[in-house]
């Protein structure tokens, strides 16, 4: 076996070993949430999936970026083909594996040419709106630092492995005109054909030129691979189970909190024995709502994880329009980096750890949760349907119900809901009045 | 005394009757000045048409939607299941409401607490009875008139329910203009998520004011809306821009009354 065939099977191997490693973490760190049965309405959850994951269906109600998105995510799925052929190829010591397909592969990685250079244009069209003509989307307290980077970063990887596939095909069609042995005759592309002239005809030079990039655009792939678990490029895995796992409720139905049922059931049952003792063992007491990542389900968990961070919530958010701190997206990153705090604690100090922090206070404000007027927005706006709203309401419960700190008009309608059955201080004897006034 | 024909549930048990539908009026409707008016526009039209209808009167109490949407999920179901003891023990299959919250509230989230009803919003319910012809609308005083309809969060995005108010304004010979963001897109009148209840979080401007600037930007003769606090904000909001005589806020309701001069 050739050297080269043992250094690209000890890099694919530690590529895969080190993306499953970090996968699990996060796999491990959605399941910390609490369970959540969404095993139901199979067909229904499918076809969903196919719609707008697979098939971006919300991503284009913005025309412009949808459009462009679609281009990137084509040439990102289709173009994997070549890579499956550049992996046998390191593999197995051959050069274009596939090249006996003959026509029908000349046809595959034309297309893949005219896919690459769309998705290089869009990449750098959709690096100028961030940095050049900074639209307000990508703006925002949550968008400095880190996610800033991590959003260029993705864009300049993809801008590079895009040029070096097209160089790569250059140099070995010149290779191939001069009669070079490795490189079978597969004739001129239509993208990379421009180049091929420029890089001349010493074959020394062009066989370089066409194996580093060919190495560089295998091992970026390799690192990308293992990027994707830090960054919020995770959602070309993500998106697909977490549309899959959406809400399929109409938005306006929330949750009936079960813990809470069975109180209020227990009050209502005129059989009721107060001093029983508890029918079952009671399991390790649960909080009202969510103080904590840990509070909320997996499903919650995994949207955090599933945010790309464009804006799409926060750009048609009420609260958010009208210059208040709350911003949907700042929610599910919060969410999302606070997990991957927790996580990093469990790995460290073991399960009991605790850092003495929380989600909500160290990371979200009352302030941000008592904003939201819950008009589902977001969740309307979100291309990978994550629910920033489910959120905010598990953390308001967790205010309102273990740490009765409700607004004061809010303790106000609370009062007068229970004394007089009405958000307002009038009695219920007068609920007829409407009938005999005029 | 009013000419209004309203009858209770207690009045319908005691004849030994069943009424077609119940009148969730709710807490807005039944003690809120303006919207006392949309559940008095709402009956006549009931009236007219001569539907068999009750209301629970002084045994209705608050659906809990602001308790819930504020996080007090214990006030909320104490609320809930006090109704649904009420409504199962009348045998109530069908409900309409004036209030989009309720609706939500009452359709989406008492079923899995044992009140289980066909429950629809009086857009959808008004819109059946034109459609079997039970109801004509002559179009009237609105013939030509530029109306815009802002979707209640809770009607639209939160059930999807976006076709029959247009259907209804389109009835009145009126001219239907959509504002910027509308339907699945729409914009918030700031009242949601027990917001009404309380003062707005600091910002640079309240959310009423930015959409009725919104609905103001395509000069409309009325304003329409199917939601008793949407009305309060668009109202507050109109009056605060100085446009009361140029655009009046009006609910579906009150403007198909008006138009059959009910």
């Amino acid at each position: 076996m050739a050297i080269s065939s043992i250094i690209f099977i000890l890099l694919f191997a530690s590529a895969v070993f080190l993306f499953t490693k970090n996968i699990k973490k996060v796999i491990r760190n959605i399941r910390l949430g609490k369970p959540l049965d969404r095993s139901d309405r199979k067909d229904e959850r499918l076809k969903l999936m196919i719609k707008v994951a697979l098939g971006q269906s919300k991503m284009v109600v913005r025309p412009f970026a949808g459009f462009l998105h679609i281009l990137v995510y084509l040439g990102f799925i289709i173009i994997n083909i070549e890579v499956l052929e550049i992996i046998l190829d390191g593999i197995l010591g051959t050069h274009r594996l596939f090249s006996f397909l003959d026509s029908f592969y000349f046809f595959l990685i034309a297309s893949f040419e005219v896919l690459a250079v769309l998705v290089l244009v869009s990449c750098l069209i959709f690096f100028a709106r961030r940095n050049i003509a900074r639209l307000k989307r990508f703006s925002g307290v949550e968008m400095t630092s880190w996610p800033k980077s991590d959003a260029n970063y993705i864009l300049i990887t993809e801008v590079l492995l895009m040029s070096a596939f097209i160089l790569m095909n250059a140099a070995d069609t010149a290779l191939q005109n001069i009669g070079s042995e490795h490189y079978t005759m597969v004739g001129t592309f239509p993208i990379s054909g421009f180049f091929v002239e420029a890089l001349g005809t010493n074959e020394s030079s062009l066989i370089l030129i066409e194996r580093s990039m060919w190495w560089f655009h295998i091992i970026g792939i390799f690192s990308f691979l293992n990027y994707l678990p830090y960054s919020k490029h995770l959602h070309v895995i993500l998106a697909f189970p977490n549309v899959y796992y959406s809400k399929l409720e109409p938005k306006g139905q929330f949750d009936n909190m079960q813990s809470v049922k069975k109180e209020v059931e227990l009050m209502f049952n005129p059989e009721a024995d107060p001093y029983a003792a508890p029918a079952e063992p009671q399991t390790e007491p649960s909080r009202f709502g969510a103080k904590d990542v840990t509070d909320f389900t997996w499903k919650q968990l995994m949207d955090s994880y599933t945010c790309t961070e464009c804006g799409r919530c926060t750009s048609v958010c009420p609260a958010n329009i009208t210059g208040k701190l709350l911003s949907p997206r700042k929610i599910m990153m919060d969410t999302r980096d606070r997990l991957v705090e927790v996580g990093n604690n469990i790995d460290k100090n073991g399960n009991e750890f605790n850092d003495g922090k929380s989600l909500l206070r160290d990371y979200i404000t009352e302030e941000e949760i008592l904003a939201c007027t819950s008009c589902n927005a977001c969740t309307e706006a979100c291309p990978v349907n994550n629910d920033p709203l489910s959120v905010i309401v598990d953390l308001r419960r967790y205010l309102i119900m273990e740490e009765s700190k409700a607004p004061s008009e809010w303790t106000g309608i609370f009062t007068n809901m229970e004394n007089n059955g009405a958000p307002w201080q009038f009695a219920q004897a007068d609920r007829l009045k409407w009938k005999d006034e005029e | 005394m009013s000419n209004l024909k309203v009858t209770t549930m207690a009045e319908m048990m005691a004849a030994g009757q069943e009424p077609e539908v119940l009148f969730w009026v709710g807490c807005a409707g039944s003690f809120d000045d303006r919207a006392k008016k949309i559940t008095r526009a709402f009956v006549k039209i009931l009236n007219s048409v001569g539907i068999n209808f009750a209301v629970l009167g002084t045994e209705e109490s608050c659906t809990g939607d602001p308790a819930k949407r504020a996080g007090n999920e214990f006030l909320f179901q104490m609320q809930a299941m006090g109704n649904i003891q009420i409504l199962n023990a009348y045998n109530i299959k069908k409900i309409v409401t004036t209030c989009p919250h309720c609706f939500n509230t009452i359709k989406n989230e008492y079923p899995d607490l044992g009140g289980k009803y066909q429950v629809v919003h009086h857009s959808q319910f008004l819109q059946e009875l034109i459609d079997n012809g039970k109801l004509t609308v002559q179009g009237g005083e609105f013939k030509g008139k530029k109306i815009t309809f802002h979707d209640p969060c809770y009607l639209g995005r939160a059930n999807d329910v976006y076709e029959a108010p247009r259907e209804l304004i389109q009835k009145l010979d009126a001219e239907l203009v959509e504002m910027k963001r509308c339907k699945s897109g729409g914009f918030c009148c700031g009242a949601g998520g027990a917001q009404m209840f309380k003062e707005a979080e600091n910002g640079e401007k309240e959310i009423n004011i930015e959409r009725t600037e919104e609905a103001l930007e395509i000069k409309p003769d009325i304003i329409a809306t199917g939601c008793p606090f949407c009305m309060t904000m668009m109202t507050d909001g109109v009056k605060l821009k100085n446009k009361e005589t140029e655009t009046k806020v009006y609910d579906l309701a009150e403007l198909i009354a008006k138009s059959n001069d009910l």
